[in-house]
């Protein structure tokens, strides 16, 4: 039961991208079209999954074992690096055509702040292990819901007649102040 | 010598408009959104950056040329961290308050593309002097634009600037500005705003 009370909460109740403002740098970025955009949150949602766990283990048994609490924020950012240029690596020898629909977008996801963020969330909330992985996998999802709703959203607003100064980046802003508005509608779900 | 002057004084001032780090690059759009509900968060998340930028600047272009080519990206993202270390553990230390309201956001300068960025397109390519004062531009720019988004949104989420009172009492506040989607549309308005002024300069 309270892994999905964390998946809602994680996934819908506080949107990652809509509610917490984690990623928003892809979220404007690569939400021109459909597709990429679903490329982006699948390899989002991939990386945080294994970085969630991956990170868990180093902060139990290596920082706090260790009392090395201060180093947290240089080795998770460590950890995720190498993890993102390890799945790229492991990706290309295991499957050409996942590896060509996500390539490109796997060197971004390291500077994507919602991983290290996923990462240092799990610190503060407590979680233990299972409910660590849920947290990163639901995080995710989250994201990719975020993402593919404003995709579908920009890809009508090539349409609209908009003012030209408020162009591009502008009014992807408050659209997504509007998805936000009803992200807001969820917020005592739980 | 004065040629050189000038274009000192031009590096810091792009910071501040030309190329102003959120406004016109898009860059830390996350701490920008997240931590700006009021003016004050503003203002000592831009200091934090400040501080991190110019540092990991100065050191960064002090030794720009013995770090490797291929390995010079981790090698800024540790440099930073371990600024980024400091600052945190400062803040939590002498400053429980603004730690606990600024949360992950400081931990996250880590990642923050500003900062980043500017020591590869600049740090890692200029002299000391140079980096330092692009830092500071860059950083200020950022912060700026922090206090202005988060004054904003204070004066209509809560009728105050800093905590003073600026509002008439019988103010209605706008609860939506202090939540996530008044940052959104704020950032929205002013980015489309700012198109607007530079546009007119041009002419």
């Amino acid at each position: 039961m309270k892994l999905i009370l964390i998946f809602i909460s994680a996934a819908i109740v506080n949107n990652y991208v809509l509610i917490q403002f984690l990623g928003i740098c892809p979220f404007v970025g690569v939400s021109k079209k459909i597709s990429p955009s679903l490329s982006m949150g699948m390899a989002t949602t991939f990386v945080m999954t294994l970085a969630a766990s991956v990170s868990w283990l180093i902060n139990y048994y290596i920082l706090v074992g260790l009392h090395l609490e201060f180093l947290r924020i240089v080795s998770f950012i460590l950890v995720i690096a190498s993890l993102v240029q390890l799945v790229e690596m492991f990706v290309r020898k295991v499957s050409k055509p996942l590896y060509d629909a996500l390539g490109i977008y796997l060197p971004l996801i390291t500077t994507n702040c919602a991983i290290l963020g996923v990462a240092l969330f799990l610190v503060i909330k407590e979680y233990n292990f299972i409910e660590s992985v849920v947290f990163g996998f639901s995080a995710g999802a989250g994201f990719t819901m975020a993402i593919v709703i404003m995709a579908g959203i920009r890809e009508q607003l090539d349409l609209a007649d908009v003012p030209e100064y408020f162009k591009g980046a502008p009014i992807t802003m408050i659209v997504a102040g509007c998805l936000a508005l009803a992200f807001m509608g969820f917020a005592g779900l739980i | 010598m004065a040629k050189e002057k000038v274009s000192l004084f031009a590096e810091f001032v792009k910071g501040l408009w030309k190329e102003n780090p959120v406004l016109v690059m898009l860059l830390g759009l996350c701490p920008t959104l997240a931590v700006t509900n009021s003016a004050i968060n503003g203002l000592s998340m831009g200091l934090a950056v400040i501080f991190t930028l110019v540092c990991s600047s100065t050191l960064i272009s002090l030794v720009r040329k013995i770090i490797p080519k291929e390995v010079r990206i981790p090698t800024f993202i540790i440099v930073i961290a371990t600024f980024v270390t400091v600052t945190d553990l400062t803040l939590a230390a002498f400053f429980p308050d603004i730690s606990k309201s600024l949360g992950p956001f400081v931990p996250l300068i880590v990642v923050n593309c500003i900062v980043l960025g500017r020591q590869e397109a600049f740090a890692s390519k200029n002299p000391v002097h140079r980096a330092i004062i692009d830092a500071l531009g860059m950083s200020i720019g950022f912060t700026l634009t922090l206090i202005i988004l988060g004054s904003i949104r204070e004066l209509l989420g809560s009728g105050t600037i800093f905590s003073f009172q600026i509002m008439p009492a019988s103010f209605q506040p706008w609860m939506v500005m202090g939540l996530p989607p008044g940052a959104f549309l704020t950032l929205g308005l002013m980015i489309g705003i700012f198109n607007w002024i530079s546009s007119k300069r041009k002419c």
